[in-house]
């Protein structure tokens, strides 16, 4: 037998529908039957590129009107013109700037009341019976239906904004607080009170660091939500923002700003998530590793 | 002086349907200084129950529990806890992690990190200090938690099966480590586990206990662990005649406790 053909047989079973058959054994180096093991990057950059192609595709043959789905490059040269030109009389970079301090204005009041509270609900029975109620009632309901009620009682001015964001993304980082205190083991807590601990001492030197991993990971997701409320809560009385942008231009049929505002909309999301994983990375590199 | 149990017993109050159930009943026991008594049975048989009334984690339904002649109230820094798993902070360095105890009663920086230094080279850590807990084998970090223990000049070691998690070499490098500690410090050391060998060599003094409901079956005194001491073999002690029938007679009385209960 050639080396060729053994290295063929060795090889590991590719394709879509590979985690329906049974696994080979694995090669040295990896463990056998992880759920979900091997590398993806050059998968995602090739599905990213194919996604790309089949757009260019479409419009570069005429299959699609441009009202509907405008060129890659179109995009592209929107992107330049906004940026060099502005859009309704505003800078680009105001509209970015606007849309990012509402959004991380309201993600940072959001975590500095949301991780305490959470926190004091884990810890009390009392806190957390009076605060439960009203946060599991307005978090299952859409921005959007509370959304007016916000502007009545707020105004049409940043308030309302900043508080409806804030909304969404406070329920996700206070769950994830509270759900984070039940993250220490109890020979962590039992071995601080054998030392002499008080609560506070336990609370702050064990709790608080054994919660992290759980509150990093509701932070990331709650600025996700954050993101998802910004149209709506830039759809009232608006001249300014990113949503405002993509909204404004859909009412002209814009098709290509909308295009153009959402890609701009994910990167900046996309990048902050890059961030919340490194800093992951940096504070707690022992998640799921005790 | 020292600690002593006086009559204590603990009644788990009825739940979902089913009747109260006593977890201990009538348990006297006193560890004076340096003794080192080791608590052997059965899952289910009260041992962990015992050292959690010690350690003042659970108040006990009757009886008192007395360190020094004064009541134990709760958790105190005169009886620390080496626990099976799962206690280190894994966000804190070797050092940190043994210095915890002292940190929690306000030793300022410098004073704890010279003491937890003492302990670290007494478990044969050093080289280790800045090392994350999370990346050291089960023995090295079952050796940070007893580091940790010793810090605060504790009257009593409480040791909750501590090498339960250990494959059976480490396990019986830790158990000579162990006594080597215990003889260097005086501790008075309640010591629990499910292996009878184990028990045999490390004790001073064994009891047995039975389930349904916990109490102590038997007593011994036990010679092992002071021949290990005085430069014997741990081997050696293992394979020695007494050892073995001694051991053999404990298995005996553990089985025929089971079997009567079932």
């Amino acid at each position: 037998m050639s080396d060729d053909t053994r290295d063929t047989q060795h090889k590991r079973p590719g394709g879509l529908f590979s985690f329906l058959s049974k696994s080979r054994a694995t090669k040295p180096g990896e463990i056998y039957g992880v759920p979900g093991q091997g590398e993806t990057l050059w998968l995602s950059l090739g599905s990213i590129a194919v996604l790309l192609f089949v757009w260019w595709l479409v419009t570069a043959m005429g299959w699609v009107k441009p009202l509907f789905v405008p060129s890659p490059g179109a995009i592209v040269q929107k992107f330049v013109d906004v940026w060099q030109n502005g859009f309704t009389n505003t800078a680009f970079h105001q509209h970015i700037w606007v849309s990012t301090a509402r959004v991380f204005g309201a993600f940072v009041l959001a975590c500095a009341v949301g991780i305490p509270l959470g926190i004091a609900m884990g810890m009390s029975p009392a806190i957390r019976g009076i605060f439960d109620p009203p946060i599991e009632f307005y978090r299952p309901i859409p921005p959007l239906a509370y959304l007016p009620l916000m502007i009545i009682w707020f105004g049409i001015g940043e308030t309302s904004k900043v508080l409806l964001i804030f909304l969404s993304v406070f329920a996700p980082v206070a769950l994830g607080a509270r759900a984070g205190v039940r993250s220490a083991a109890i020979e962590q807590i039992h071995a601080a009170y054998s030392f002499g601990a008080s609560r506070w001492q336990v609370m702050l030197h064990v709790i608080l660091p054994a919660a992290l991993p759980e509150i990093l990971t509701a932070m990331r997701i709650g600025i996700g939500f954050g993101w998802t409320t910004l149209v709506a809560a830039e759809m009232v009385a608006a001249t300014e923002g990113l949503g405002y942008m993509v909204l404004s231009a859909s009412q002209f049929l814009q098709t290509s700003t909308v295009i153009m505002g959402i890609i701009v909309i994910a990167a900046i999301a996309y990048t902050f998530d890059l961030l919340m994983r490194w800093v992951e990375r940096r504070v707690v590199p022992w998640k799921g590793r005790m | 002086m020292g600690l002593k149990i006086d009559d204590a017993s603990v009644v788990y109050p009825a739940a979902d349907g089913r009747p109260p159930v006593a977890a201990l009943q009538g348990i006297d026991l006193s560890i004076e200084n340096d003794d080192f008594v080791v608590a052997l049975g059965a899952s289910g048989c009260g041992k962990s129950t015992l050292l959690n009334l010690v350690a003042g984690f659970l108040s006990p339904t009757s009886g008192q529990i007395l360190l020094d002649g004064r009541p134990v109230q709760g958790p105190g820094a005169d009886r620390s806890v080496v626990f099976q798993k799962h206690a280190l902070l894994p966000w804190l360095n070797v050092m940190d992690n043994v210095a915890f105890g002292l940190k929690l009663q306000g030793v300022a920086g410098k004073a704890r990190y010279e003491i937890a230094g003492k302990f670290i080279t007494l478990l044969g850590l050093d080289g280790f200090q800045q090392s994350p807990v999370y990346k050291l084998s089960g023995g090295m970090q079952q050796r940070v938690g007893i580091a940790r223990a010793l810090t605060c000049d504790p009257k009593v070691l409480l040791m909750d099966e501590p090498l339960g998690a250990l494959d059976a070499l480490t396990r019986e490098k830790a158990q000579e480590l162990i006594l080597n500690i215990w003889n260097e410090t005086h501790k008075s050391v309640f010591f629990i586990t499910h292996s009878v060998e184990e028990a045999l060599f490390m004790g001073t003094k064994l009891i047995v206990m039975s389930p349904r409901p916990g109490r102590i079956a038997h007593r011994f005194d036990l010679p092992f662990s002071r021949r290990f001491l005085a430069g014997e073999s741990a081997r050696h002690v293992k394979a020695s005649p007494e050892f073995i029938q001694l051991r053999e007679e404990v298995l005996e009385i553990i089985f025929a406790d089971e079997e009567a209960v079932e």
